[in-house]
């Protein structure tokens, strides 16, 4: 089914739409939200919210505004930070490392059932140091251009255009 | 703007990482739409990324669905696509529906209910207004009539006047009227309250008389009879009278007395 339709009747509250929608986007979601808390439960747990919340504001979304994927993306980032910043995450937090992405990709046993597996461990694999921070930044943890470009100390101008080689270097890896 | 370059800006990836402003996301949008070479980088930076993200994935949670759908106590079964959901809703839409009828029928005949009740009042207020003035006119009715009492009591109690009882004749024994002169002012006060209505297109008229010889003189007709409540009435009287009679005569009065029409008649008595 077109993506547009399955949106539509999301939006119209269509369960069945929301369940192919589900299906499309939870390893992305999970993945993103357990990146950013790095414990397989609080994931699930805020993936939930995730969606709950889409489900419930799903009329907020239009086309206009940005891609649906992205739309869900932004919740699932500001629920996760959410998550990180509220004092009950504080006391059981771990270790933190930019590199958690690559790590946790390496290391997915899980994978190996996904299609593109390959592609993607060789992908992490050689991944250029800046290419793992600046990918983080902008995708799994939703820093602005500005936050980016000060955070990893590059000029401005640079955030576009080398965010934009090091994703064209996944495409080539995962042939899309 | 050259298509090619504007994909090679980087724009698109940004747009996908939501990293670009709300201005910027529909000049994207707006792009995506007319050009579909754009659309198709989108999609293909879109699928990397989801890819990508779903890779951290180290745990499969297509079960977790369950527990959302509960949740939100949602239902996939199959029975007819999604009319599940969609009737509920219907419901809802179909009273809320229901409800808006209502409150407009409700609102239409309250309306309607206080423009009756207003103009019920207004028509109220007219008529209390109609009975002030009636009122107000009673009032002052009454106070002349108290005025034309406390005047004839003062007159009444004048040393000089002089009363005149007339008694009834051949025509009507019953009747009787008093007549107070007053020489000073040349007036006289008439009390017929013991005299029957006169006929219609008849009245009475009032006659001033010398006995010898017999000589009537017309004071004037009583018009207002009926419409006299106290059945007083005043006179011009500059005549030696030496008796007073009341004959009934066809309405506007005659030249001389009828006799036959006598109704009262007294004798000034021949004092002081």
């Amino acid at each position: 089914m077109e993506l547009e339709v399955l949106i539509e009747k999301f939006q119209k509250k269509d369960a069945r739409a929301f369940e192919s929608l589900y299906e499309m986007y939870n390893d992305s979601i999970f993945g993103v939200v357990n990146n950013i808390v790095k414990n397989d439960d609080i994931a699930t747990e805020v993936m939930q919210d995730v969606f709950i919340k889409a489900w419930n504001k799903s009329e907020s979304y239009t086309s206009g505004k940005g891609r649906f994927f992205t739309w869900l993306l932004n919740i699932a980032r500001n629920a996760a930070i959410d998550k990180v910043r509220s004092k009950s995450f504080k006391n059981s937090q771990k270790n933190l490392d930019v590199d958690f992405f690559v790590h946790s990709i390496e290391t997915n046993d899980n994978l190996d059932q996904q299609t593109n597996a390959i592609g993607i461990k060789k992908y992490v694999g050689k991944l250029a140091e800046k290419c793992k921070k600046i990918i983080d930044f902008i995708y799994f943890k939703g820093y602005t251009q500005k936050e980016t470009s000060e955070t990893l100390e590059i000029p401005l101008g640079t955030v576009k255009t080398r965010n934009r080689n090091c994703i064209n270097e996944l495409r080539k890896a995962l042939e899309v | 703007m050259d298509i090619k370059e504007y994909i090679a800006s980087g724009i698109l990836e940004l747009y996908v990482a939501g990293a670009l402003s709300e201005k910027e996301n529909e000049e994207v949008y707006a792009m995506m739409l007319k050009h579909p070479e754009v659309t198709k980088e989108v999609l293909s930076i879109e699928n990397a990324i989801t890819t990508l993200a779903a890779s951290m994935a180290n745990k499969d949670t297509s079960i977790i669905f369950e527990a959302i759908k509960e949740e939100l106590n949602l239902t996939t079964d199959d029975v007819g696509e999604k009319e599940v959901k969609v009737v509920p809703i219907e419901k809802r839409s179909k009273i809320l529906l229901y409800v808006g009828w209502a409150a407009a029928i409700i609102f239409g005949a309250g309306l309607v209910f206080s423009m009756v009740l207003k103009s019920n009042l207004e028509s109220e207020i007219e008529v209390v207004r109609a009975e002030r003035e009636s009122l107000k006119e009673q009032i002052y009715e009454a106070n002349s009539d108290l005025t034309a009492a406390n005047e004839l009591l003062s007159v009444l109690r004048t040393k000089d006047i002089i009363s005149v009882p007339l008694g009834g004749q051949a025509v009507s024994p019953e009747s009787y009227a008093k007549v107070y002169w007053d020489k000073k002012s040349n007036s006289i006060y008439l009390d017929l309250e013991g005299l029957p209505e006169p006929p219609p297109g008849k009245v009475y008229q009032v006659w001033s008389l010398k006995l010898n010889p017999l000589t009537p003189t017309s004071l004037g007709t009583i018009d207002e009879f009926l419409t006299d409540a106290d059945k007083v009435f005043d006179l011009e009287n500059a005549n030696e009278s030496e008796a007073f009679g009341i004959t009934l005569e066809p309405a506007g009065g005659s030249e001389s007395p009828t006799l036959e029409q006598l109704y009262t008649l007294g004798v000034v008595a021949s004092n002081p």
